[in-house]
């Protein structure tokens, strides 16, 4: 089936089997492997892209749903780069992760940002109930949750936190 | 790479009907079961699917008189910023807000919650509790299907393959009332070991319980209402004695079974206390 999305800003179109998961042709067929597996059936987050506008598992979408549609993976976290190949700049979120050791093994991360992307963008605040709330479909194998809710809230409260 | 079956997308439920009455196919909505099911090669793949997230006609959550009306595609995120759900239903509200988190809420939808006929599905003991119907249809027409007489056995429901599930009806009682209560490993991303609903009419009177329903999931092979706790609650006021006599009828009346993710032993113990514990909650003792 012939699929058109924008990804990362960026017209895609590509001629695929509609029950593809999104997570494949993310990864094979546009080589974007920043989206991670972990478990392929829903647990662990770690596919997590932002599909129009919403947080989804990746691998729990066939792509014949995602034909017209928006979709932003870790990829298109940054900004666009405006400044060659000098241009280290980074999302709010990841400069946090950075700032408070929320990255640790680094496979939860991608998804991790992404939900956390999403929360933001649907207005989210510093509470960490909520951002737990958020991320409840993440899971890190390193079990360590506290430095991710704290990157979070920091990107939630301006940088500031 | 998982399997990857052909796939028909229709544009209009028409199209959906006369692709489904020329051959079976296995319908896919928000996807949470079905690749999940494909991926964990849990059973052969299904050789046709038809995906039905285009069926813009099976969206939508409404009022129709007295009747909450909700299409079968309606997500769980859907339920739980619908302010409709909100001021008739919060049980629902409250049953959309413990299934997966936020990936899962996202697309899964109450539709797909009722035909996948999982004994834990969440959604499905508050269907039971408020005696709603399920509304199905395909080339041959609609029908109307009790939620009590929709799931028929382990994962099989009434529904034919010509047939698509279209949208819930659920009767506004006057002075009904109803809670929801999950027990799973964690709060998010859990499938239950027990899921209840207890509804109930108060008699503006003496406070006495009618009408009263308790449904639950994770118990048995289906989603089922315990008719025996139903009888000892009903007529009765939400006090000690009842709330001790209605637990452990439940507790004689469900049949669980050992599992993976709990034991039979602890789910009757679980939903004698959860019950318990709702009875307490209306009584405010």
């Amino acid at each position: 089936m012939n699929v058109r999305m924008l990804v990362n800003g960026a017209p895609v179109e590509i001629d695929v089997p509609g029950m593809r998961r999104l997570l494949d042709v993310l990864r094979e067929d546009l080589g974007l492997t920043g989206t991670k597996e972990g478990c392929g059936e829903g647990e662990c987050g770690a596919c997590s892209v932002i599909l129009d506008g919403q947080v989804v598992d990746a691998c729990l979408v066939p792509v014949s749903q995602a034909d017209g549609s928006t979709v932003r993976t870790v990829e298109g976290l940054a900004p666009t780069p405006g400044g060659g190949a000098g241009d280290r700049r980074l999302d709010e979120l990841q400069q946090a992760f950075l700032e408070t050791g929320g990255a640790q093994c680094g496979i939860c991360t991608p998804g991790m940002l992404m939900a956390a992307r999403a929360y933001l963008d649907a207005g989210g605040g510093p509470d960490e109930a909520a951002i737990r709330e958020a991320i409840a479909g993440n899971l890190c194998r390193c079990t360590g949750y506290t430095k991710i809710v704290e990157a979070i809230a920091r990107a939630a409260a301006g940088g500031a936190a | 790479m998982p399997a990857e079956p052909p796939i028909e997308v229709p544009r209009s439920l028409a199209e959906a009907f006369a692709i489904l009455a020329a051959a079976p196919h296995r319908p896919v909505a928000g996807g949470t079961d079905v690749l999940v099911q494909i991926a964990g090669e849990l059973g052969p793949p299904p050789e046709r699917v038809i995906d039905l997230w285009r069926l813009d006609e099976l969206r939508g959550i409404g009022l129709e008189g007295d009747t909450l009306a909700l299409g079968a595609l309606t997500t769980y995120t859907e339920i739980r910023r619908s302010a409709v759900c909100l001021e008739h239903l919060p049980a629902l509200v409250d049953a959309a807000a413990t299934i997966g988190a936020a990936q899962i809420q996202n697309r899964g939808t109450l539709g797909g919650n009722i035909a996948n006929a999982s004994p834990a599905g969440d959604s499905l003991p508050v269907l039971l509790a408020m005696d709603a119907e399920i509304v199905v249809g395909g080339v041959r027409g609609e029908q109307t299907i009790p939620a009590r007489d929709f799931w028929v056995a382990y994962r099989r429901t009434a529904l034919q393959p010509d047939e698509l599930v279209l949208r819930v009806r659920i009767p506004l009682v006057a002075r009904r009332e109803i809670r929801f209560r999950k027990v799973g490993t964690r709060r998010a991303q859990a499938i239950s070991k027990v899921v209840m609903a207890l509804a109930w009419r108060s008699s503006p009177g003496d406070g006495g319980w009618s009408d009263v329903r308790v449904a639950l999931g994770s118990v048995a092979a289906t989603p089922i209402r315990a008719t025996a706790t139903e009888a000892v609650l009903d007529g009765a006021a939400p006090t000690a004695e009842t709330a001790e006599r209605a637990a452990a009828t439940l507790a004689a009346e469900i049949q669980p079974i050992d599992d993976v993710r709990s034991t039979a032993d602890y789910r009757r113990v679980v939903a004698a206390r959860v019950l318990h514990r709702l009875v307490r909650d209306a009584g405010g003792w």
